[in-house]
């Protein structure tokens, strides 16, 4: 069904070129709603469609944006688009749309969406453009998936909040980790997943941008 | 007569044929010139806010339903009366709210409970009044001068009172509902039901194992004063004082201090108090 390029356009921002691990971005959200599974996968829903619908609208009129405004009419379309998802979320799906207040509202500034829309969609048609958001998406929700699991299971020992490690204070065996509750937790496990992912796909290793030089002694005299 | 069709219909065709045009022209334009930028500047714009007004208007009855059965749900719940069928309205037909002045603690007939917003009315200065500093220990700066209390009747008894209160914990303001018996002096209940206090650490309000310890802790002293208490750690039940104190959360020392001094304002003077003082009188 889908060419190799397509595919790739999928597959790549997973693992080879990932938002997160690879290029730095949507670190604010990653911390911000992961302390639950629950949370963490409405947040992914949402950004996913937040990207894809962005790139489909801007690559329909890249041909048309003056590239001196280009950056203000990118962000109106998001801002736009992330404005009727925060609605649609507090009319459909009234209780996570409480427990993720703000944060929705903070899609407008995940550098994700901007990116892909400069980076790809002004470039490209629609179609791929779409399947960029969709692929860019996929790679933002594996991470938060790891991570948001991560930190339910540890701090809290439940999952989707159904109890898996009975705490202490339920009278099971389990001490719960407060200090996966709290922010910078989310550092910890994202700094240990680039690590890993980097071991493991050694050409996104960065090259160190300046070196030593060693000095001959011959030189000092 | 079909001549004239005719013509409106060719007229049509040629108010078609000149709109494209235009467009065309339009979209010819180069991308950098002035005329171009505002053209698309003011279309986009145009655009976006026809689509974020029209998601706004058309999804608000159906956000304003869920904020009221998400209230009317916090309510029976911490009144206890949410049956296994979890149906909200049928319990809710058993609670009947009114509204209370707060500064004489009699009710206010002439204001209609459904359409009375305590939350508005608190930030409105003609209808709320500024608390002074020494007053002010639940850090919420202004408070209103109506409030809206729910009874719970059972025959012509008050089996239960549900009294609104809020105050700020950790990093948020605290919203919730108290319920008292209806000897206006022991809780039956308490829950939050708006807050963003840490998950799994102050965010453990919510938990219902700590909301059942408050069932049955008696709020005040003889005299009527409010002397509950949430206590850092267990409560030593062997205490004579035991029945006023409350386990404090664990990791969570001032969300747990927050709530201490929410119920201690809101029972006190400047909150329920006249009102308790009066209720207790009349069903004495």
């Amino acid at each position: 069904m889908m060419d190799r390029e397509q595919r790739k356009v999928i597959l790549d921002p997973l693992v080879d070129n990932n938002p997160i691990t690879l290029q730095i971005l949507g670190i604010c959200s990653a911390l911000a709603v992961t302390t639950t599974l629950s949370a963490s996968l409405i947040m992914c829903l949402a950004l996913t469609g937040v990207v894809a619908a962005s790139n489909v609208s801007i690559s329909m009129i890249r041909r048309h944006i003056p590239s001196s405004i280009r950056i203000i009419v990118q962000m109106t379309i998001i801002a736009s688009l992330v404005i009727v998802v925060d609605q649609l979320l507090k009319a459909y799906a009234f209780d996570i749309a409480k427990r993720l207040s703000v944060f929705v509202g903070l899609i407008i500034t995940n550098c994700i969406v901007l990116g892909r829309a400069e980076a790809f969609a002004m470039k490209n048609p629609p179609w791929m453009s779409f399947l960029d958001g969709i692929g860019n998406g996929l790679g933002y929700s594996l991470i938060l998936i790891i991570v948001g699991t991560t930190r339910e299971l540890v701090g809290s020992g439940t999952l989707l909040g159904y109890e898996i490690l009975k705490p202490v204070t339920e009278g099971g065996w389990y001490y719960t980790n407060g200090m996966m509750l709290l922010p910078p937790s989310a550092f910890f496990i994202i700094g240990l997943l680039i690590w890993a992912v980097r071991s493991w796909k050694t050409e996104q290793v960065e090259k160190p941008e300046y070196q030593i030089h060693q000095v001959h002694r011959t030189e000092v005299i | 007569m079909s001549d004239s069709l005719e013509q409106t219909k060719q007229s049509a065709a040629e108010k078609v044929e000149r709109a494209r045009g235009m467009l065309d022209a339009v979209l010819a334009l180069p991308n950098e010139s002035p005329k171009k930028m505002l053209i698309v500047a003011v279309t986009l714009c145009f655009v976006c806010s026809v689509v974020v007004s029209s998601a706004a208007v058309l999804l608000r009855p159906l956000q304003l339903e869920n904020a009221a059965l998400d209230r009317k749900r916090n309510i029976v719940e911490v009144a206890g009366l949410l049956g296994s069928d979890g149906n909200v309205e049928e319990a809710f037909k058993r609670i009947e709210p009114r509204v209370v002045n707060l500064e004489t603690g009699e009710f206010a007939e002439d204001i209609d409970p459904a359409r009375y917003d305590q939350r508005k009315a608190a930030k409105d200065p003609k209808r709320s009044a500024a608390l002074s500093k020494d007053q002010d220990i639940a850090s919420i700066s202004r408070r209103a001068q109506y409030a809206t209390v729910y009874f719970v009747r059972e025959g012509d008894a008050i089996r239960q009172v549900i009294l609104p209160v809020h105050g700020y914990g950790l990093w948020s303001t605290l919203y919730g509902f108290l319920a008292l018996n209806g000897d206006f002096r022991t809780v039956s209940g308490l829950k939050f039901y708006e807050h963003a206090e840490t998950p799994g650490l102050g965010g453990e309000v919510d938990n219902p194992s700590w909301r059942g310890k408050w069932d049955g802790k008696v709020a005040f002293d003889d005299s009527g004063k409010p002397i509950i208490e949430v206590i850092k750690g267990v409560v030593d039940q062997t205490r004579p004082d035991a029945e006023h104190r409350v386990d404090g959360l664990a990791g969570a020392t001032l969300t747990t201090r927050g709530v201490d001094n929410l119920l201690k304002f809101w029972l006190g003077e400047n909150g329920f108090g006249p009102f308790l003082v009066r209720m207790r009188e009349k069903e004495a």
